[in-house]
């Protein structure tokens, strides 16, 4: 079961407790072979403790992980098919960059010469060529990085586990070692566990993530349909931004629900695979880019939202819009692209608006409780 | 642009100073005076004291025992201190300063009041015969605390997830601590281990109680004091004992402080 088709790390029902804080609950998902796999969620979520089950530093309270077919339970750290990039890069003070790359070859068996060897392309791979002799507190944070990267790499494991390797580093470096390290990933091949708070660089990296909250996935999927089709509230709201419409389903027609969200009307949606029948309690959910402004009365639409504009802020190539709906507890955002050259200088600050959205734009989200 | 003079503040602090270490620098003096006895003026330079010193075979069988304590002390003191300081620094141990105030307590306790305890309780209540291996006991008790201090300070500069990463590099815990934990904590041994010594080595109260017909070389030097002619030999020993503690302690600090940069790094 652990090994089906092309899953090679899999969580069945993985938990853990300290005391009664339960850090990790119940969690089940496939990492795919040569997956860029990212854990993504807000801290203290357990992200890091999860890494740290696949790594052998902490024992599941319950539920197994599988890596390559094999339960890791009773694997010790120093056992597994995994390497670490730790946080902290945990850099050995009193060796040499060379000596901290070559620490997990020792047992491979190899020649004097062919040591050398391997270091030295590992040292030109991450561009640190003569940088050997150097001891950690010589290098800069980006450098250091990079040897905590060489350093797990060189042992050729079948799956690079990263804690927020990028997190130390500012902006700019952060950003070029994105880059690097999908690069990097695609050219080795090996499966990568990368765990992050940031969600711009989840998803820029990530072949597939998991979206945590409180010890639990909420959603594994895709950049793309965790972005366009998010399973619930806390993922929608997690990743970008996301305008909600409440209400109840009062009609079920094939693939399309309408919902009557009060004084935002009745919306039509797509069900998209979610199970729902009439009454039930349900979200309508439109990034603000998917919204149109109309300055008057839309004819023929299904979806239409009569607001007043409250705020608006231009960016050049876009401007944004916060549109108060009088009922809605909330304001709605919308952001238009300013594709036309137009020197309309008309404010639009008190104008009464409508907001209107293809129907396929939407998602409907069930409500806790619904 | 200020004047550099020495106001009075700064002469204050010469004078703190001059009388702080100025007796001690007289130890030294006189033991090159060609003179029986410690007054101005001197009466000329002479080495006789020195070469008196080494051939006193009583005073050389003080020197023999002195060490044979103080270098087991010492590194039994260490090991014990190692495994404490570690345990104290890795767990988060319920009661952990209760602990480590337990621990220190020894440090606090006048030597004297030490010394008559634990010769009671070893004398009446166990009847341990005294020797040099009572002594080292009571040197142990005074030294862990020395060593916990120093080896606590030194692993709590220490990256727990250095350990962590050579497991995860393929390495035994055992390994691990020969390869990363104790290169690591080296500079913090060694300067414990000079710690130790020298404190075992000069320590008197303790082994006056403590200390059978086998006297260490501060026991030695005090029964010395009766005899006026023995005084000058006393002085060149002194003198030797006083050089060489210092470079110790100065050694020892000087790793304690040095050695390995770690990332976190916590003096105190
Ligand atoms: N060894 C431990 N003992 C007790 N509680 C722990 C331990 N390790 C982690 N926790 C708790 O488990 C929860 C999850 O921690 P974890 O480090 O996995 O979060 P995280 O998602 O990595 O957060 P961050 O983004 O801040 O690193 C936290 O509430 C944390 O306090
Ligand atoms: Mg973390």
């Amino acid at each position: 079961m652990a090994s089906k088709d092309n899953s090679f790390i899999s969580l069945q029902g993985v938990a853990k407790h300290f005391g009664s804080l339960r850090a990790v609950e119940d969690v089940t998902f496939d990492i795919k072979r040569g997956e860029f796999f990212s854990l993504l969620g807000p801290s203290g979520c357990g992200k890091t403790t999860l890494l740290r089950m696949l790594a052998g530093f902490e024992v599941p309270s319950s539920g197994e992980i599988y890596i390559d077919g094999q339960p890791m339970s009773a694997v010790p750290p120093n056992a597994r098919p995994t390497n670490m990039v730790f946080q902290s890069y945990a850099i050995f003070p009193h060796l040499t960059v060379a000596q901290n790359i070559a620490y997990g070859l020792r047992k491979k068996g190899l020649s004097k010469a062919e040591l050398a060897d391997t270091v030295e392309q590992a040292l030109q791979r991450i561009r640190l060529g003569g940088y050997g002799q150097r001891l950690a507190h010589q290098l800069s944070g980006g450098q250091r990085q990079r040897v905590a990267l060489a350093r797990a790499l060189v042992c050729r494991p079948k799956v690079l586990l990263l804690d927020e390797p990028l997190a130390a580093l500012d902006k700019k470096l952060r950003e070029e070692m994105q880059i690097e390290l999908r690069q990097l990933q695609r050219s080795v091949g090996i499966t990568f566990v990368f765990v992050t708070h940031d969600q711009e660089e989840a998803l820029a990296l990530s072949d597939r993530i998991a979206v945590m909250s409180k010890g639990r996935t909420l959603q594994v999927d895709s950049a793309a349909r965790l972005y366009e089709a998010p399973s619930c509230r806390e993922v929608a709201g997690f990743i970008g931004s996301m305008n909600f419409f409440d209400g109840t389903v009062t009609d079920v027609d094939g693939d399309i629900a309408t919902v009557d969200a009060g004084s935002a009307g009745a919306l039509r949606v797509p069900v998209n695979g979610h199970a729902t029948r009439r009454g039930a309690k349900a979200t309508v959910a439109v990034r603000p880019e998917k919204m149109e402004i109309a300055w008057q009365p839309p004819q023929g639409v299904t979806n239409s939202v009569a607001g007043r504009v409250t705020a608006e802020a231009y960016f050049g190539d876009r401007s944004h819009y916060h549109v108060e709906v009088s009922g809605l507890p909330h304001h709605i955002a919308v952001a238009l692209q300013n594709s036309q050259r137009s020197l309309d200088t008309t404010e639009a600050r008190g104008r009464r608006v409508w907001l209107t959205w293809p129907v396929e734009s939407s998602v409907l989200l069930p409500q806790a409780g619904g | 642009m200020r004047r550099r003079s020495i106001g009075w503040l700064e002469l204050y602090g010469l004078l703190f100073i001059a009388l702080l270490y100025g007796p001690m620098l007289l130890l030294p003096l006189f033991s090159f005076n060609d003179s029986l006895y410690i007054a101005f003026p001197f009466k000329g330079f002479t080495v006789k004291w020195y070469e008196a010193m080494v051939q006193d075979s009583a005073l050389l069988a003080a020197l023999r025992n002195s060490l044979s304590v103080a270098i087991p002390v010492s590194i039994v003191s260490t090991a014990f201190g190692l495994l404490t300081a570690k345990a104290l620094t890795r767990f988060r141990l319920p009661g952990r300063r209760a602990i480590v105030g337990l621990i220190m307590v020894p440090l606090v306790i006048p030597f004297i009041i030490l010394g008559i305890a634990l010769l009671t309780t070893l004398r009446k209540t166990f009847d341990v015969p005294l020797s040099l291996w009572t002594v080292a006991a009571g040197h142990i008790l005074i030294c862990l605390p020395f060593s916990v201090m120093v080896l606590i300070s030194r692993l709590e500069g220490f990256d727990r997830s250095l350990e962590e990463a050579s497991l995860d590099l393929g390495e035994s815990a055992w390994s691990t601590f020969w390869r990363i934990t104790f290169p690591i904590v080296l500079p913090g041994v060694v300067s414990s281990l000079l710690m130790c010594f020298t404190a075992s080595f000069d320590e008197f109260l303790i082994a006056f109680f403590l200390s059978g017909d086998g006297a260490t070389l501060p026991v030695f030097i005090w029964s010395q004091l009766r005899f006026p002619q023995k005084l000058p030999n006393v002085l060149a020993l002194g003198s030797c004992i006083l050089v060489l503690s210092f470079l110790l302690i100065a050694i020892a600090e000087k790793l304690r402080r040095g050695g390995i940069p770690t990332e976190k790094h916590s003096g105190f």
